[in-house]
C-alpha cells in the first residue's frame, strides 16, 4: 500500500476495496517500526488520526466525499494544528499546542485528508539540512549517513521512506525543493500569495510559502488544489481563481521553450548533477520542446540580498517568543530582562540566534539603507530578471542544488551552508513557483544519491510547471525509484 | 532674559471601530482582562493581520477635516521593542508613509482671534495591552483587551508657545475628532492621550532650544499643568547656567510635576521596516471623494456660523461649538424656541451649570433639548418669570413631568398679568405694612428705589412668584406716591 501514489490510493478508497482505518493503520506502522531510524516526525497523532480515518470510513457510505477523503497526509511542523503541539523544531515552542487550525489544514480536513503528524525540520526553517532542529537531525532514507535536505527534510524523508504518501512543506528560500531533490521525490513551492500563510508559523514573511510534497507531479496537483486560494485572513495572498491543477495535466510539450539560465550552470556545480540535468533537458527535447541558454545576470546577489532580508523579517517576527504568553519560560527569572533573556537564549538555537542578530543588526539605525533598503533594491532586480527571460522562455530548468544530500555534519560553517541555497533562493525573492523532480542519482559510499531537476515558472504559472514535470514523469521513471528502507515492511 | 516656549504635541486618538485594526476582536472599554483578546492580539505563531477598513475611513475623514494631503499609497511599518504588554514584540504603525499628510488646524485664542497650527502628519498604529502592578504580588499582570485598539496619533508642528494655545490645540483637536463620529473623545478611558514636546528659547532667537517629551498627558489642565512646570524647570536650568537635555520625562498629576523616565541615550531603536504582513495602502480619487461626502459641519465652521448667522458672541459661539453633542443639543433648542440668544443663554447658564454640579455629559442630560426649548418658549411669550422659569428647570431635571406645560399648570406657575388682580395684592401689601409705607412716604427718591423691592418682594410673595414682576414694580410705584 506505501509504494501507491496519492492518486492511486485515493482510487483504491474508493473503490472500497481498503478503508480509510486501514491504510491509516499501515502508515502508522510502517512510522511506528521505521521512524526510529530516520527521525522524520516529532508528533504522530495516531489516536486523532484513526478517530478522523474512522469518521471518514463511516462518511463515505454516504457519498460526498472530499477529494482526498481517507488520504494519510503529514505537515511540517511550522503549520499550526488544534490541540497538537508545533514545535517548529524549536525548544522555544516545544511546549507550545495551537488553538487554532492554519488556513491550509482546515482545507485539508474539510477535504477529507487525515493528519498522521506533524514533521521535523530545521529549527522556525533556518537550515538547508535538518540539522537544527532541537528534535535532531532527520536521516536521508537513501543513505541514512546523509542529510535529506532542509528546511522540510522531514517531510522530505517521511514521503521518500513511505511512511506517509504526502505532506506539506514550506520553502522560503528552498526548503521545499532542495529537500525533494536530496530525497528523490517531487515537490512544489508556489507563487508567493497562492497558499494562505494563515497558521503557519513565520520566518521570513515576504518569502514564506507552503507547498505539496509528494512522489510525484500529479500527486502534487491533487493537493495544490486543495490548500491554493485566496484567504481573507492572509492579506497577502492573492484573490484569483485557482486553475483545476490535476485536471490541467496532460498537454503536450510540443513547441515547449525552455531557457537554460548560464549562471545555474557555473563553478561548484556537481559534474554527477550537471550531467543528469542535461540529460533531463535532452528528454524534454524529445518530448517536442526547444532549449536555449538564458541569463539571470543578478543572480549572484540573490544569496547576499536573501540573507539581509530574511534575517530582518525573522527578526522582528520570532520577537513574539519572549516567555511572557506562551513557549519556553526559564525557570525563577530575576527580573523582566533576565525572563527575556533567558527565556530566549534557551529556547533558541544557535542558527536561529544568529539571524537574528543579523537581522537586529541589519534593521538598526545607521545601516538599515546600506543593508535592508539595498537589499530590496536588488530583489527588484532579480524580480526583474525573471520577468525579463519569462519574456522569451515558457519555463527555466536547472539544479536544485549544486550536490547531491552531504553527509550528515558535513558543512560546519554556515557559509557554505548557506550557499547550498544559491540555485532556489532568487525564486523566492522574485516570488515566482517553482518544482523539482527527480531527475537521476549518483553513486555515493556503495549507495545511491538522488538528484533533483528545478522548473521554474512566471508567477502564477502552476499549471504549467505541474504539466511540465508531469510529462517528464511520465517518461522517466526516477521517481518510482525507491530507497532500501521504503521497501521494507512495517 | 525674556523666553519663548516652544510646543509641539503627537496627540493619540482611539478610533471608535467596532473591532481591532488588525484582528475581529471588540474594542468595548470595561471588559474582564483579556476577555477581548483573539490569537491576532495575543500575537500567537502564525496569525497575520488584516486592516479593518473603518480605521482607513475614520483617518482620511480626519485628514479631510483638517484640509490636509491625503497621499495615494500609504505604507504600516513595524516598530520593534520588547514589552510584556506589546504581544508581538513590535507595533504595527507607519513611520515613513502615513495616511494623512500635512494639514492644518484652527484654534480659538482667549482674546477671540484664531490661530492656525499646522498638522505635520498623521498615522495609524494599533495599541498595546495593559501591565497591571498591583494585586500581582510582586508579579506583574497583563491585560491585552486594548492590544490592538486602532490609534491615531495626530502629530503637530511646534507651533504653539503657551500652554494655553496647546490646550486650546488639544480641545480643537478633540472637537473635530468628536464632531466626525470618529472617537469618543473620552480622556479618562484614555481614548485620547498625547505627548507634549516642550522647549524654551530666548525671545527673538530663531533656532529651537533643546526639547523634553512629556509622555502620556491625559487631560486639557495636565497639558497646561505639565506644560507650566516644565517650562519653569528648563528655563530656571538654563538662567542656572546649565543645558536642557534630550530626554522623555513623565508628568505626575499628583505631585504637579514632571520627571525624567529616559535620556535619549536610553533611547531605542526601533529598527522600523515595512510590515510584511500587510500591502501598501492604496486610496483612489472615488474613494477619498466619497468620504468627504460623509463630513459633517466641522467646529470652525459652526462657530463661524453661529457668530455671523446667529448674532452670537465669538465666544458664546466658541463655547457651544466645542463638541458635536453641546452643538447639537443648543441648535436643537434653539429651534425650538426660535431665539438663539435664549438659548444660548439657558445652555451655557442654567443647563451647564446643573450638569457641571452633577458631573454629567450633555448626552446624558436629564433635561431634554426640546423639553429646554419649550420652557424658554414660555419665558419669550410670558407666560412664566425668570424665576418660576428656573423652578420648572429644575422640575424637569427631577422628571416630575414631561413637558413644561405641564408642570406650570400643575404648579400654578402661571405668570398673572392681570392688573387689577396684581393691584389688589398691592393693597393687601400696604394695609399689611403701614409702618414700612410711612417710613418709604418720607424718605428721599434715592431711598425710596432701594426701599422699593421689600415691598416687590412681598407681592411676589403673595402671588406665589406669579405675578409680572416688572407690572408689579410699575404699579406698586404708582400706589405708594398716591398713598
Amino acid at each position: 500500500m506505501h509504494d501507491k501514489t496519492l492518486v492511486e490510493l485515493t482510487d483504491t478508497l474508493r473503490t472500497g476495496d481498503v478503508s480509510s482505518r486501514e491504510l491509516t493503520e499501515a502508515f502508522l506502522a510502517r512510522i511506528d517500526r521505521l521512524d526510529s531510524r530516520l527521525n522524520s516526525f516529532i508528533t504522530v497523532t495516531a489516536e486523532q488520526a484513526l478517530a478522523a480515518a474512522d469518521a471518514v470510513d463511516a462518511q463515505r457510505g454516504h457519498g460526498d466525499a472530499g477529494t482526498l477523503a481517507g488520504i494519510p497526509v503529514a505537515l511540517k511542523d511550522i503549520i499550526c494544528t488544534r490541540g497538537i503541539k508545533t514545535s517548529c523544531g524549536s525548544r522555544m515552542l516545544d511546549n507550545f499546542v495551537s488553538p487554532y487550525d492554519a488556513t491550509v489544514v482546515e482545507k485539508l480536513t474539510a477535504a477529507g485528508a487525515i493528519n498522521l503528524g506533524k514533521t521535523n525540520m530545521d529549527e522556525f526553517a533556518m537550515g538547508s539540512s535538518n540539522e537544527t532542529s532541537y528534535y535532531g537531525p532527520v536521516k536521508n532514507p537513501w543513505d541514512l549517513g546523509a542529510v535529506p535536505g532542509g528546511s522540510s527534510g522531514g517531510s522530505a524523508a517521511a514521503v521518500a521512506a513511505g511512511l506517509v504518501p504526502a505532506a506539506l512543506g514550506t520553502d522560503t528560500g528552498g526548503s521545499i525543493r532542495q529537500p525533494a531533490a536530496f530525497c528523490g521525490i517531487t515537490g512544489l513551492k508556489p507563487t508567493y500569495g497562492r497558499v494562505s500563510r494563515y497558521g503557519i508559523i513565520a520566518y521570513a514573511s515576504s518569502l514564506d510559502q507552503a507547498g505539496p510534497m509528494a512522489r510525484t507531479a500529479e500527486d502534487c496537483a491533487l493537493l495544490l488544489d486543495t490548500i491554493a486560494g485566496h484567504d481573507l485572513r492572509d492579506s497577502t495572498s492573492v484573490a484569483r481563481s485557482v486553475p483545476a491543477y490535476r485536471a490541467g495535466l496532460g498537454e503536450s510539450l510540443s513547441g515547449l521553450k525552455i531557457g537554460l539560465p548560464r549562471e545555474y550552470f557555473g563553478d561548484g556545480l556537481d559534474p554527477a548533477v550537471n550531467a543528469a540535468i542535461q540529460e533531463a533537458v535532452k528528454t524534454y527535447e524529445s518530448l517536442g520542446a526547444t532549449v536555449r541558454d538564458v541569463s539571470l545576470p543578478h543572480t549572484h546577489l540573490a544569496i547576499p540580498a536573501y540573507y539581509v532580508i530574511a534575517p530582518a523579517e525573522a527578526s522582528s517576527n520570532l520577537s513574539r517568543y519572549d516567555g511572557v504568553r506562551f513557549g519556553h519560560r526559564c525557570d525563577n527569572p530575576r527580573d523582566l530582562i533576565d525572563l527575556y533573556k533567558r527565556s530566549r537564549s534557551e529556547g533558541f538555537g544557535e542558527e536561529v540566534k544568529r539571524r537574528i542578530l543579523i537581522g537586529t543588526h541589519t534593521l538598526s539605525e545607521g545601516f538599515f539603507d546600506a543593508y535592508y533598503k539595498q537589499a530590496q533594491k536588488v530583489r527588484r532586480l532579480i524580480r526583474q530578471d525573471f520577468l525579463d527571460v519569462f519574456e522569451d522562455v515558457d519555463v527555466l530548468m536547472g539544479p536544485a542544488s549544486p550536490t547531491p544530500a552531504f553527509d550528515l555534519g558535513a558543512k560546519k560553517d554556515p557559509v557554505s551552508m548557506y550557499l547550498q541555497d544559491i540555485y532556489t533562493i532568487a525564486i523566492n525573492l522574485a516570488g515566482i513557483p517553482g518544482i523539482t523532480v527527480p531527475a537521476g542519482f549518483t553513486a555515493s559510499r556503495g549507495g545511491q544519491r538522488p538528484i533533483g531537476l528545478q522548473i521554474l515558472g512566471p508567477h502564477f504559472a502552476e499549471s504549467q510547471l505541474l504539466n511540465v514535470a508531469h510529462q517528464f514523469q511520465q517518461t522517466t521513471d526516477w521517481h518510482h525509484r525507491r530507497p532500501g528502507i521504503a521497501e521494507e515492511t512495517a | 532674559m525674556q523666553w519663548e516656549t516652544v510646543i509641539g504635541l503627537e496627540v493619540h486618538v482611539q478610533l471608535a471601530t467596532r473591532s481591532k485594526i488588525f484582528s475581529g476582536a471588540s474594542t468595548a472599554f470595561g471588559a474582564e482582562p483579556n476577555s477581548q483578546a483573539c490569537a491576532v492580539d495575543l500575537g500567537l505563531p502564525g496569525v497575520l493581520p488584516v486592516l479593518n477598513e473603518a480605521a482607513v475611513a475614520m483617518a482620511v475623514q480626519f485628514g479631510l477635516a483638517i484640509d490636509a494631503d491625503i497621499p495615494e499609497v500609504s505604507i504600516f511599518d513595524r516598530k520593534n521593542y520588547f514589552y510584556p504588554d506589546l504581544p508581538k514584540g513590535y507595533q504595527t504603525s507607519q513611520m515613513y508613509s502615513p495616511i494623512v499628510g500635512p494639514g492644518e488646524v484652527e484654534i480659538a485664542l482667549d482674546n477671540g482671534d484664531t490661530k492656525r497650527v499646522r498638522v505635520h502628519h498623521a498615522h495609524l498604529e494599533e495599541d498595546a495591552g495593559k501591565s497591571l502592578h498591583e494585586d500581582f504580588h510582586g508579579m506583574t499582570g497583563i491585560d491585552l483587551n486594548r492590544a490592538g485598539t486602532p490609534l491615531m496619533e495626530i502629530v503637530s508642528q511646534p507651533d504653539m508657545r503657551s500652554a494655553k494655545e496647546a490646550a486650546a490645540y488639544l480641545k480643537a483637536i478633540h472637537a473635530i475628532v468628536t464632531y466626525l463620529g470618529i472617537s469618543d473623545g473620552n480622556m479618562a478611558e484614555g481614548s485620547m492621550r498625547c505627548d507634549v514636546n516642550v522647549s524654551v528659547r530666548p525671545k527673538g532667537q530663531e533656532s529651537f532650544g533643546t526639547r523634553a517629551e512629556i509622555k502620556n498627558v491625559n487631560s486639557f489642565r495636565f497639558v497646561e499643568r505639565a506644560i507650566a512646570f516644565e517650562v519653569e524647570r528648563q528655563i530656571e536650568c538654563l538662567e542656572d547656567g546649565g543645558e536642557v537635555e534630550q530626554e522623555t520625562r513623565l508628568f505626575d498629576p499628583e505631585l504637579d510635576e514632571t520627571r525624567s523616565m529616559r535620556t535619549k541615550e536610553e533611547a531605542n531603536d526601533y529598527r522600523y521596516f515595512p510590515c510584511p504582513d500587510l500591502l501598501p495602502v492604496v486610496l483612489d480619487q472615488a474613494y477619498i471623494d466619497h468620504q468627504r461626502q460623509s463630513l459633517p459641519e466641522l467646529p470652525a465652521e459652526k462657530r463661524a456660523r453661529f457668530q455671523n448667522e446667529l448674532g452670537l458672541s465669538a465666544y458664546d459661539a466658541g463655547v457651544l461649538s466645542s463638541s458635536r453633542a453641546m452643538a447639537e443639543y443648543f441648535e436643537a433648542v434653539k429651534d425650538v424656541c426660535g431665539d438663539a440668544k435664549q438659548a444660548a443663554n439657558w445652555v451655557q447658564g442654567e443647563l451647564s451649570g446643573r450638569l457641571n454640579k452633577e458631573g454629567l455629559d450633555i448626552a446624558d442630560s436629564p433635561v431634554s433639548a426640546r423639553q429646554l426649548g419649550e420652557l424658554i418658549t414660555r419665558v419669550i411669550d410670558d407666560t412664566i418669570n425668570g424665576k418660576a422659569a428656573k423652578e420648572v428647570f429644575a422640575a424637569l431635571w427631577e422628571k416630575e413631568g414631561d413637558r413644561a406645560d405641564t408642570i406650570i399648570d400643575a404648579r400654578g406657575l402661571r405668570q398673572v398679568t392681570d392688573t387689577s388682580a396684581i393691584e389688589d395684592m398691592i393693597d393687601q401689601v400696604i394695609a399689611d405694612n403701614p409702618a414700612q409705607v410711612t417710613q418709604y412716604q418720607e424718605a428721599d427718591d434715592a431711598k425710596r428705589g432701594k426701599m422699593i423691592g421689600y415691598f416687590v418682594g412681598q407681592v411676589m410673595k403673595a402671588s406665589r412668584g406669579t405675578a409680572n414682576p416688572q407690572q408689579v414694580n410699575a404699579l406698586l410705584k404708582d400706589k405708594l406716591d398716591q398713598a
